[in-house]
């Protein structure tokens, strides 16, 4: 039998209702690897106390339900460390918010807790969740565990170093352009960043609010599917949930039509990326399915506009850490209530997240807004545009998650490097599109074997489409 | 390109403040990040690109309030100074 922290949800639940295995022995076993490898992976922050009273009910409504019960019922997770769990700290990687306890639940957390799931602990990721790498967390980066020498990617590294490493069944993280997915590609775990407002954002600590959307990362599409609609819906504390058939209802044939956008693919990627990706295109072209032609002519400057607005979003909303309620608070004697506002804000954040302060006040100033944040905000429209165009002739439009595997510690030093790693996932972000990333395959740097994703868009709420191609690219391997 | 004294200001809006030691390095990565946004300068958008927004506000019924007090504790001491259950902070408003 597999190691019990080895499996997926599915096969999880599958043993803890065949009675071959209890919960509290799943729990034990996640908790095990995970006290062992954390000092090595840091993909925690934090593993969490055995909740003996949460273990006692998921087993004893396993017994009671049997295959009625929620699948999630008695499944260790690990959640992002900008996700509030009450009584928790919620610091998201941020020394702003290192003692700050969580005092109600986000609305996926109240839902996983409906489900009986369990919280295994809060996951490392970068400051804020701005970043691709986890370099920028407060407390350390986490390690990739197919190299510990390279990234996991980010923000939501930890959770995806925790699910590749088999410290936890499954994850949640939090996609602002690109945090989910990009991090699951480098790990070789499937990422999902569901379509805008079908998960509430209620209790998420929020970086760009018109972009970030939880997702969870997970061992295979299946479990991916199965975190995903556990935790999404409307909810009347974000009034940007969308119900069911907002849009269009589109079918998901058989033979799927699989846009590419040649023209975005011909320089920048790593040549066995490229080629890894080319592979797995063609074995779905074998497998019946068609290659079409796509043009997304303004995606060539979405990274741009994805720069300008969200550093626009992230400044506002972290203009309410101000040292006065809640998370760090400096108090020089010396100074008045705005000295106090400045050091407990110069102190509190990280250096990119400093940096995205300021370049959001400078593309939101007076003089400058409308050659920046108009124009991306602008551009994001016609972003959009070109894709619904794109899909009157395509089912899912795919292309590699990121153009090279996981990188080595410190080799992204410059900012805009950093940036550059987000250049095919932010289009979902700035469209509202659901997006998945699927391993595609390995390719090896320096003797060390790493995995890379296949990446795939769907129109709004067509999320069973990218379950779909999903399943078949894990088939195809 | 940005200047050290833009920077600072920049800073002082968003209530903020970068060291002297780093002024010049975050102005100069300010200014390759601006470098590359500002590639959108060049960007052509079609005509009808400034159609009207989409968006509309979603209301609720101001109803179900939660019990009084339900939170208070858990909020208090997130406090990072008090005085029983009322948050304290430097003077802010003076008469002289």
């Amino acid at each position: 039998m597999t190691k019990s922290n080895e499996m997926t949800i599915v096969e999880a639940a599958r043993v803890l209702r065949a009675k071959e295995l209890t919960v509290r022995e799943l729990w034990d076993a996640c908790a095990i690897a995970a006290y062992a490898r954390n000092p090595e992976l840091h993909a925690f922050l934090e593993i969490f106390e055995a909740d003996d009273a949460a273990i006692t009910a998921a087993q004893e409504r396993i017994k009671r339900e049997g295959e009625a019960a929620p699948i999630l019922c008695g499944i260790p997770l690990a959640i992002k460390d900008n996700i509030l769990i009450e009584g928790k700290i919620a610091s998201a990687a941020s020394k702003m918010l290192e003692q700050y306890r969580a005092a109600y639940d986000a609305t996926v957390i109240k839902k996983l807790k409906e489900a009986g799931a369990l919280f295994l602990g809060r996951t490392n990721m970068d400051e804020f969740a701005m970043g691709s790498s986890t370099e920028h967390s407060a407390f350390g980066p986490t390690k990739n565990p197919h190299d510990t020498a390279r990234v996991p990617g980010g923000s939501s590294g930890g959770s995806a170093a925790a699910v590749a490493a088999h410290l936890c069944i499954a994850a949640l993280g939090s996609d602002t352009g690109g945090s989910v997915r990009q991090p699951a590609a480098l790990t070789g775990i499937v990422g999902l960043k569901p379509t805008y407002g079908d998960i509430s954002r209620c209790g998420l600590i929020a970086l760009g609010s018109s972009l970030d959307q939880i997702g969870p990362l997970a061992k295979t599409t299946v479990d991916a599917r199965i975190l995903y609609e556990a935790i999404r819906g409307t909810d009347a504390l974000d009034a940007t949930t969308i119900p069911d058939g907002l849009y269009e209802a589109r079918e998901v044939p058989e033979h799927l039509r699989i846009g590419v956008p040649r023209h975005l693919l011909e320089e920048g990627i790593d040549a066995d990326v490229r080629a890894a990706f080319d592979t797995t295109l063609e074995k779905l072209t074998r497998a019946g399915h068609e290659i079409v032609k796509v043009k997304l002519p303004t995606s060539s400057h979405a990274l741009a506009a994805y720069y300008i607005i969200m550093p626009a979003e992230a400044s506002t909303n972290l203009a309410r850490f101000d040292g006065m309620r809640y998370g760090h608070a400096a108090h020089p004697p010396a100074g008045g209530l705005l000295d106090d506002y400045i050091e407990s804000r110069t102190e509190g954040f990280g250096k990119e997240t400093l940096r995205r302060i300021l370049l959001g006040t400078f593309v939101l100033s007076a003089g400058y807004i409308d050659a920046y944040y108009r124009k991306a905000d602008a551009a994001r429209a016609v972003l959009r545009r070109e894709y619904e165009n794109a899909f009157k002739s395509c089912d899912v439009i795919a292309f590699p998650t990121t153009p090279s595997p996981a990188f080595a510690f410190g080799e992204k030093s410059d900012p805009v490097a950093m940036y550059l790693e987000d250049i095919f996932t932010v289009s979902a972000n700035l469209t509202g599109m659901p997006a998945i990333s699927v391993p595609m395959g390995m390719v090896e740097r320096e003797g060390k074997r790493l995995p890379v994703g296949i990446h795939f868009t769907a129109p709004h709420q067509t999320e069973d489409a990218l379950f779909t191609i999903g399943r078949i690219v894990e088939d195809s391997r | 390109m940005a200047t050290i004294e833009e920077v600072k200001k920049l800073a002082a809006l968003a209530r903020i403040k970068i060291g002297e030691a780093e002024l010049e390095k975050f102005t100069s990565e300010f200014d390759t990040i601006l470098a590359y946004v500002g590639q959108l300068e060049f960007l052509q958008l079609p005509a009808s690109s400034s159609q009207p927004s989409t968006l509309r506000n979603v209301m609720r019924k101001d109803e179900e309030p939660h019990a009084g007090g339900e939170y208070t504790q858990k909020l208090v001491e997130q406090f990072p100074q008090r005085e029983g259950d009322a948050l304290s902070v430097k003077q802010i408003i003076f008469h002289d």
